[in-house]
């Protein structure tokens, strides 16, 4: 139940799909494809008003992307989640409050900033894998849940 | 067409994320479980996505502005400093005890599964939070 497939040619071709992505959005707005800044931008305090329509319309897209998926595969994508809500929710605070502290996430830092060869973002990147690494294994290893 | 741009961009992002497995909590914590069930595709959606973007960024900023915009907004700082790398280590915690990234969990909610539903309204207490806390700093970018 926990092992999921090995899937190269449909992460590779999926993540060539984010790419392009963020080079849309790069060339259409320029601004970084970062799911974090996007969403965070049209938070309180400082709330970006200028780039809110092309926030909105890009999150937008992204809630379409699930519907739309089920409307052509004719199934729901897999997801596979914890029902440990109490986990679930100090998660979601730790992943809001650490992007925006860190000024990025999995995509801002791990696919735009690496691809601009930022120093910032690399070194964003490997923090944020090896405590998730680390973090996986107390929670799977350590205290076996 | 302004607006298609970036509502499309976002159909992308999404449909990526879904298609390379990003989506799946379970995938992505396997990913992170290098000495247990160990599944490197992620490398694969990072591998592939970049291919993709470093190309792309260099050619579009061979444009003295975007399409639709009068200016790039890209990250001018180049420092390393305790903000960057103690968020980042708060982000993967996170990361790890969810499965959960803030592009996945927006893109799972129309779903509606009771555990998106409460990672995502934590996410965006924790976002709001944290530019709370970082407020000063943040007012010198901003104005």
């Amino acid at each position: 139940m926990l092992e999921t497939e090995f899937t190269p040619i449909a992460s590779l071709m999926g993540g060539a799909l984010i790419g392009l992505s963020a080079v849309i959005l790069m060339t259409s707005h320029g601004r970084v494809a970062g799911i974090s800044g996007i969403v965070s931008r049209i938070l309180p305090p400082a709330v970006d008003t200028k780039g809110m329509p092309q926030g909105l319309t890009f999150i937008a897209g992204l809630l379409l992307a699930a519907p739309l998926w089920f409307g052509i595969a004719g199934q729901a994508p897999v997801v596979a989640i914890s029902n440990n809500m109490a986990l679930l929710g100090l998660a979601g605070i730790l992943v809001g409050f650490g992007s925006v502290l860190g000024n990025g996430c999995t995509s801002g830092h791990g696919v735009c900033g690496i691809s601009r060869m930022s120093a910032r973002s690399m070194i964003a990147t490997a923090t944020f894998m090896t405590t998730g690494a680390v973090t996986v294994f107390i929670l799977r290893h350590v205290l076996g849940g | 067409m302004h607006f298609f741009s970036t509502l499309f961009a976002g159909l992308f992002f999404g449909t990526g994320l879904i298609l390379s497995g990003m989506a799946n909590p379970t995938k992505v914590q396997n990913f992170l479980d290098i000495f247990g069930t160990w599944d490197p595709s992620l490398a694969f959606v990072m591998g592939g996505a970049i291919l993709v973007t470093a190309p792309g960024f260099w050619f579009a900023q061979k444009r003295i502005t975007p399409f639709f915009h009068d200016m790039f907004h890209l990250p001018t700082r180049k420092d390393i400093d305790a903000r960057l790398v103690t968020g980042a280590a708060i982000f993967g915690i996170g990361w790890g005890l969810g499965g959960l990234c803030p592009g996945p969990a927006v893109t799972s909610l129309p779903f509606a599964s009771s555990g998106v539903l409460v990672f995502v309204p934590a996410m965006l207490v924790g976002m709001t939070l944290a530019k709370f806390t970082a407020l000063p700093s943040r007012k010198v970018i901003t104005t």
